[in-house]
């Protein structure tokens, strides 16, 4: 498992960037590892092939992750968290999975989440206690996930927890050793590819083989998060033409049945779930805005249609619904062969072998 | 009482050490694991399970729109989120008076049966099987890795090694050959899920009253394609996993005695039959029975029932050791079931979910998790039911039914016959599993690749089903419905791990109570008001240590097989210590840790 890395130099006078980098993954925010599970599902890049060293480019990564640790657990699992904590560890990326509780609203000893124990007094070590200690030693922090990033589900309206996303509760100002701030990738969970991708990004930067990349004003990757679902989706003709399902059996524009697609960043349609397949709306699954920082409550109830949606459906029925007509009669017309294709005794094609302009 | 009774024979003084596991890898969610353990007696006297996670769904979904009970529900689990979704549909289906069409309910099982497959082979082989692996065994049994190189695979014909520890070399992590394929498969089998259901874990096309997924032909010769792929390796995972077993109870005489408990199993039925299954709570126990998967309960070994009207009304939130306050005295929500049998207070349908954080205290209350308990009206107990990591329960239970016979999956009453097509290098295969004598860890772990081929099996007739209702022209996916002002529903289903049940109440149109209860509250709860320890727990207590390291470098592999033998999915944690232990007090207690009164 041994790599050969920072070898392809993209400019001469270019910093020669690290040669290994840990990367602490902590799925201990209130989250339902779900981010992790699907990191697993990727295969543009596999997570094995970064591990591997089969990825060009790449630092030696060494991947310290609960659910696919080969460590039995426990302090063992724990060391290179405590190490890092120390400040022994260097230079890693922490990636956080999972909202971000508030310890504040708790009054005593009690806890919303927990990440092992501390070895002084034996109780839980708070997730809160863990960001505060590795997040301003790290060289890179990835929020992977829309729980992380936001808040996501455990953060909606009426939740006990008070919890957050991470950038809420770092400050959205908040630079990491490399000067990156928080890198977000939202999804509920994470599309496998997209992350895998962000991941390699910041990994390259790492090894000195790519300049950061391009976050945008919500610190999401901008060539990933910077088209709308209806700019990818598979049934967004049907929307220009007029033409929308009136429920699930249908093919068709699915907008007035709750989808959401027209004003949501995700690039979902236009990539598919794994391998270009799935997805959510070409599929017929309504897009609930799950990448978005107003995940959930903006998009619920779920099934109904988007008060947006009402009016854009309506304003466009008049131009949909004559733009369907012609193109049935072109269609209609092109669905004719010519009439010269036949097996008469007479070639009518225009053939001329002396045809001059 | 359900523990274990410990072995008192020939005990030599107690030699106590603490040992703890938090968190606990290779599992989903936080899982802390606290034993107490006599390197003299070689023996775990005392254990508590632990999950220190709270998020609160069953508070924030009160008032939402009961429509969005699936969408969010599936965010319970990273794993399983279908199971939920799927659960939840079921529960508000009831609640709304909707039937789905049938093909909705073939694509839904489809789905369902790919998550199956994908699930078991990626914690089977890339997590539970770490475990059981070269590097692991030369670790903690180095003696045992010895025997394995010198012993013959005796179904090496079927996965093509040699020897035992060949396959265990196979399970490395990161570089066994086996390990690397199961994770390409964990893929292949997820884009099977992905094509029913949108995306993985969270699905998008899942809908009470049916599905959005589109029928076209395309979408099942896909699917159809992939499960072809993998059909090969399923059957050498069944083969590989038997022999490493049957290796492991020869090469360690006892070993069956690791994870041990009474037989104490719940299933709740999987894969709805779309001719009988119409949601309504008079008929439930009709179509519950109709399941591809039968519903039941195992207590010692037979057949209690197989009702899901009287699995529904026998289920017992109770705290105990739990961060929670009582609901006792609230206003019950459901006095009576839609039949006229009256619920109880402690029943899901009228909890009321109360945090309150504190600090852990292992006397007292020490972990987010509540303790469900199962209510046997024949015994007056209030029964700790297991899953048995959820294939195991599913096993026996539909065995012991003998209802399910299909061309490819048949119960036989003393086991299940299950017949897979030939694959790309295979011929045609039936394999049989067995009812087992014990209900301990080697047997969890070796129902799982048979439920693996369980599920493949039923996809080959859902298939079937689905292809020929299209190409007569039947491609209804969706029914329309109305949410009532006022309603209950419950769903029941397997999650991958076990019995997963969804409680729904509505007033107003508003979700008025909601409550899911997956596998991991069974399998991981505490000990409850009456001192009856969860199954982690009751399971680890009184196992015996096989591994040769001694305090100082303990490991603890036997006891992380057992907790790892149910598939933990706290989304909520455990933790290890490794190393030298704190050593308590030596004290000679004889029964110590046998019976917690």
């Amino acid at each position: 498992m041994t790599t050969q890395s920072g070898t392809t130099e993209t400019r001469a006078d270019a910093p020669r960037g690290f040669d290994e980098i840990t990367i602490l993954w902590i799925s201990e925010g209130m989250s339902c590892d779900g981010d992790t599970v699907s990191l697993t599902a990727a295969g543009q890049p596999s997570i094995e092939d970064v591990v591997l060293g089969l990825i060009p480019g790449l630092p030696r990564v060494n991947l310290v992750n609960k659910v696919l640790s080969p460590s039995l657990g426990g302090e063992d699992f724990l060391a290179p968290y405590r190490k890092a904590a120390r400040g022994e560890l260097e230079p890693f990326i922490l990636v956080i999975e999972g909202s971000v509780p508030n310890q504040n609203i708790i009054e005593g000893d009690g806890y919303w989440t927990s990440f092992g124990n501390d070895p002084a007094t034996g109780e839980p070590q708070t997730l809160n206690w863990w960001i505060d200690q590795l997040a301003p030693k790290a060289w890179a922090v990835v929020a992977a996930g829309t729980c992380a990033t936001f808040g996501g589900i455990h953060a909606m309206a009426g939740n006990p927890t008070g919890c957050m996303g991470l950038a809420d509760y770092l400050g959205w100002e908040f630079k990491a050793r490399s000067g990156l701030p928080v890198v977000n990738v939202p999804g509920c969970p994470i599309q496998p590819e997209n992350f895998m991708e962000t991941l390699v990004w910041v990994l390259q930067h790492a090894a000195g083989t790519a300049p950061p990349p391009p976050l945008d004003h919500m610190l999401r990757p901008q060539w990933l998060f910077g088209k709308t679902v209806h700019e990818g989706c598979d049934r967004a003709a049907y929307y220009e033409q007029a033409d929308f399902a009136k429920d699930y059996n249908s093919p068709k524009c699915q907008v007035k049945v709750g989808c959401w697609g027209p004003v949501v960043n995700c690039n979902v349609p236009k990539r598919g779930w794994m391998s270009g397949i799935g997805g959510c709306p070409n599929v017929g699954g309504i897009c609930i805005g799950c990448t978005m920082p107003s995940f959930p409550d903006a998009f619920m109830p779920f099934m109904d249609e988007p008060p947006g949606g009402t009016l854009s459906s309506m304003v466009i029925k008049p131009y949909g619904a004559v733009i369907r007509r012609l193109r049935g009669l072109t269609n209609d017309m092109v669905n004719h062969e010519p009439r010269w294709r036949h097996n008469k005794q007479k070639l009518t094609s225009g053939y001329d072998p002396h045809w001059r302009a | 009482m359900t523990t274990t009774d410990a072995r008192t024979s020939g005990r030599k003084p107690a030699q106590l050490v603490d040992m703890n596991w938090d968190p606990i890898t290779r599992i989903i969610g936080n899982l802390g694991i606290y034993t107490k353990i006599d390197f003299a007696n070689r023996e775990v006297v005392e254990c508590h399970s632990t999950s220190s996670l709270f998020r609160g769904y069953s508070v924030f979904m009160k008032g939402k729109d009961p429509r969005d009970a699936g969408f969010i529900t599936s965010r319970i689990c990273g794993i399983c989120g279908d199971n939920h979704t799927t659960c939840s549909n079921y529960a508000q289906q009831m609640a709304y008076g909707v039937k789905p069409p049938k093909l909705a309910e073939h694509i839904t099982n489809l789905g369902e049966a790919a998550e199956y497959i994908f699930d078991h082979t990626l914690f089977q082989d890339n997590l539970v099987f770490v475990d059981f692996c070269e590097a692991m065994v030369k670790a903690t049994n180095p003696g045992v890795l010895a025997r394995a190189e010198r012993t013959d695979a005796p179904r090496g014909d079927v996965h093509g090694y040699r020897t035992i520890a060949e396959i265990m070399k196979a399970f490395n992590p990161f570089e066994g050959e086996v390990y690397k394929e199961a994770l390409k498969v964990s893929r292949i089998t997820r884009e099977m899920f992905c094509l029913m259901e949108g995306r993985h874990v969270h699905p998008s096309t899942l809908y009470p009253g049916g599905v959005g997924t589109m029928p076209q032909p395309s979408v099942f010769t896909d699917y159809l394609s992939r499960l072809m792929r993998v059909i090969d390796f399923v059957k050498k995972a069944v083969a590989m996993n038997d022999d490493v077993f049957d290796f492991f109870y020869e090469a360690l005489p006892g070993y069956e005695e690791v994870g041990k408990r009474r037989i104490l199993l719940g299933c709740w039925g999987a894969f709805q039959n779309p001719d009988v299954v119409d949601y309504r709570y008079a008929t439930m126990n009709e179509w519950g029975k109709a399941m591809y998967v039968t519903p039941g309960i195992v207590v010692d070994g037979k057949l209690v029932t197989n009702n899901l009207v009287d699995i529904n009304l026998g289920l017992r939130i109770m705290l105990g050791s739990s961060f929670y306050e009582d609901w006792v005295n609230e206003d019950p929500f459901v006095t009576h079931d839609p039949l006229g049998n009256p619920v109880d207070m402690r029943h899901p349908w009228n909890q009321t979910t109360v945090p309150v954080p504190q600090k852990r205290d292992f006397e007292g209350n020490y972990s987010w998790v509540m303790s469900p308990r199962w209510y046997h009206p024949g015994t007056g107990e209030h029964l700790a039911l297991d899953t048995g990591g959820g294939p195991l329960a599913r096993l026996w239970s539909t065995a012991l039914s003998g209802l399910v016979d299909t061309p490819y999956v048949k119960a036989t009453g003393g086991g299940i016959r299950i017949t897979l097509p030939k694959g790309e290098k295979l011929p045609e295969t039936t394999l049989e599993w067995r009812i087992p004598k014990w209900s301990n860890t080697l047997e969890r772990d070796r129902a799982r690749p048979y439920f693996i081929a369980y599920a493949a099996a039923m996809a080959l007739q859902f298939l079937e089903e689905a292809m020929g209702m299209l190409q007569s022209g039947d491609t209804k996916v969706f029914e329309n419905f109305e949410v009532p002002d006022e309603s209950i529903g419950c769903g029941f289903h397997e999650a991958v791990r076990g019995v997963l049940s969804h409680h729904l109440v509505i007033r107003d149109k508003k979700i008025a109570n909601y409550h899911p209860y997956p596998p991991t509250p069974w399998n991981a709860s505490p000990r409850d008001i009456y001192g009856t320890p969860g199954p982690y727990e009751d399971a680890v207590q009184g196992q015996p240590i096989f591994e040769e390291n001694g305090p100082d470098d303990f490991k603890g592999v036997d006891i992380m097989r057992t907790v790892r033998s149910f598939d933990p999915c706290l989304p909520c944690g455990v933790h290890m210590y490794m190393g030298k232990g704190k050593t308590l007090s030596t004290v000679h207690s004889p029964t110590y840790g046998a019976n917690h009164g």
